[in-house]
């Protein structure tokens, strides 16, 4: 469980970020944050991932977070089992180095994601996806209870984004882990998200169940572009898309969310 | 790619365990042999036998089949000459793969951290007060430490990119301890002191005797103890402050460690034999095209690549003239063509 009280976050003397945000995101759930760039995303990411101290408020969670970065730079040249190892550190002391104990934890969670016969390739030669999924497992390794990811499919094709989102959801559901991601794309948040928490550049927010709060009107009002929700049928399962109607005359971003 | 997937995490880290042991192995089989050739070479020419039998009658009883004169040079001016050298080129290998792990920069070196010239700068003015002694080393101990102080200092003052400007505060510190140490020779007596200085800090290891010996041993031991004992915290500040705070390691407090531990090593080296570049530089770049970034592995290698290269230059700077060349020219002239081709082949790779 997550639970934000009271947030409120600015660099400096700039303008807040975000203020009076309280929100809850229950365990073993799914929970996506959407909003446009500079809304203050990341800053409650590394606020909840304690790497940053917040303004205002307080962030109350259960166990420590596991933190998956976005996977951008790959300028370590350490095996991709060596840094799912680097999870283990908070458990190691300052005179001790990794045993046979946490290297098995390591093949686990490389097993998890499905990359343990890429475990003695180097980092930096993998592709954007496989460096993403090591960095998950480097998370899983460390035993949280709470996994955090900021912008986990953003960079990645269609079919990666596809391994991603249902590797989220498996863990959700099978390991009880908290998920909690942050996204460019509402697909990403009614595919798997339970819960979902909108941010506005004017440091107003909105948070409540997926459908509910993803609403065509909600996502025109933010970002300023008409969008249409479309159901597909296909057999028994119903998908929903969210589609940018980038043709029609555009209206005001920021404008006030409807909860 | 992946054509043994389940059978992989058993058996690869056991592989890997044989090969690094083969590796250390043979690095400690070089090390030991480059030592009895430099104990062996020089203007007094001593058989490889002798020598052997010479440091093994130490250790067993053995029949004294040398002259007098062979034993003194062995133990007395070679021994702890070759010692100093090889403890010299460990430390100094050892804190350069370190300070480009913490750094995140293959090309830092232990100059980068003022501590070098901080020491220089300690020495020099010693050399210049009261002239050549043990006071020296206390002078090079605490250059270095003012040198780390003040790099901490102005490196406090930022909080944004601590990695740059603790490299720049570096470099601010050093150029202003090479500036005063420039001003010292400047004012030194031409006739007596200026001979000395420049003599030391161009480096060499010719006064070594047992009691410097003793020293950088104490020294570079407690140093590479703690830096070595660190080795997976140094893979974990690899990454970044940040990723290390998400990974649950508080990096400001080991990064002081690991400098101080670094500070002590580089240091001790210097007030033994003055400022010796490159070899902090170099080394850890050749043993990482071996054995890669884990600084698990590369911690080591570097330790004892770095002693055989050090030891293998001082030889060949009192072997290959009738008068003796300072080492740090050796390695300078060793260690830049390396680089450049260092450089080379870091573009090349970053290219593809």
């Amino acid at each position: 469980m997550i639970r934000i009280e009271n947030a409120g976050h600015r660099y400096g003397s700039q303008h807040w970020l975000f203020r009076e945000l309280s929100v809850t995101f229950p365990s073993a759930r799914i929970a996506a944050i959407l909003g446009p760039n500079g809304c203050g995303k990341t800053t409650l990411l590394r606020a909840i991932s304690r790497t940053l101290t917040l303004k205002e408020g307080i962030i109350d969670i259960d166990g420590h977070v596991g933190f998956v970065p976005q996977a951008l730079t790959a300028d370590q040249s350490y095996s991709a089992a060596d840094m799912v190892l680097m999870g283990r550190s908070r458990y190691l002391g300052r005179f001790s180095s990794p045993g046979r104990k946490d290297r098995e934890r390591a093949y686990e969670s490389l097993e998890e994601v499905g990359l343990v016969a890429l475990a003695e390739q180097r980092y930096d030669r993998l592709s954007g996806g496989q460096r993403q999924l090591v960095l998950l497992a480097r998370a899983l390794a460390s035993d949280c209870r709470v996994l955090v990811l900021d912008e986990p499919a953003s960079t990645l094709d269609m079919a990666n984004q596809g391994v991603v989102l249902r590797l989220l959801l498996r863990l959700a559901s099978s390991l009880g882990l908290t998920v909690l991601f942050t996204t460019h794309h509402p697909d990403h948040a009614i595919g798997i998200a339970d819960t979902t928490l909108l941010m506005q550049r004017n440091g107003t927010h909105v948070c409540g169940p997926t459908g509910e709060v993803l609403t065509e009107g909600n996502l025109a009002r933010m970002y300023g572009v008409p969008v249409r929700r479309v159901d597909v049928h296909v057999d028994e399962e119903t998908a929903s898309a969210i589609v940018p109607l980038h043709g029609l005359r555009s209206k005001a971003p920021d404008q006030p969310l409807v909860p | 790619m992946g054509s043994a997937i389940s059978g992989s995490a058993a058996s690869l880290p056991s592989r890997s365990e044989r090969s690094f042991a083969l590796l250390y192995f043979a690095l400690a089989a070089g090390l030991i042999l480059v030592l009895l050739w430099a104990i062996a070479s020089g203007r007094y020419q001593i058989p490889f036998g002798t020598v052997l039998s010479i440091i093994v009658s130490h250790l067993v009883a053995v029949k004294a089949t040398w002259t007098t004169t062979e034993a003194v040079v062995v133990e007395t001016v070679r021994l702890p000459r070759v010692l100093a050298a090889a403890i010299a080129g460990a430390g100094l290998s050892l804190c350069g793969a370190v300070l480009q792990a913490i750094f995140r920069n293959p090309l830092v070196g232990p100059q980068t951290i003022g501590a070098s010239s901080g020491a220089a700068l300690g020495g020099v003015i010693v050399i210049f007060l009261v002239g050549f002694g043990p006071l020296v080393q206390i002078g090079a101990f605490g250059g270095a430490a003012l040198a780390l102080v003040a790099v901490l200092a102005l490196h406090r003052s930022d909080n944004l990119s601590p990695i740059l400007t603790l490299v720049l505060a570096g470099v601010v510190v050093s150029a202003f301890c090479t500036a005063l140490v420039g001003l010292v020779t400047y004012l030194a007596d031409p006739e007596t002191t200026l001979q000395v200085i420049v003599f030391w800090l161009l480096g060499s290891f010719a006064p070594s005797t047992w009691l410097h010996c003793g020293l950088i041993a104490v020294c570079t031991a407690v140093a590479a103890a703690v830096l070595i004992g660190m080795r997976w915290r140094v893979n974990v500040l690899s990454l970044g402050d940040e990723e290390a705070r998400t990974l649950g390691v508080n990096p400001g407090r080991d990064r002081l460690i690991l400098l101080a531990a670094a500070c002590l090593a580089i240091s001790s080296q210097v007030a033994v034999s003055g400022t010796i570049g490159w070899v902090g530089l170099i080394i850890p770049n050749l043993a990482r095209m071996i054995v890669g970034a884990d600084n698990r592995q590369l911690l080591p290698v570097s330790t004892f690549l770095g002693a055989i290269f050090l030891v293998a230059a001082d030889t060949l700077a009192r072997s290959l003239t009738p008068a003796e060349i300072p080492v740090g020219i050796i390695t300078a002239l060793i260690g830049t063509p390396i680089f450049a081709l260092l450089l080379r082949r870091t573009t090349r790779s970053g290219a593809a």
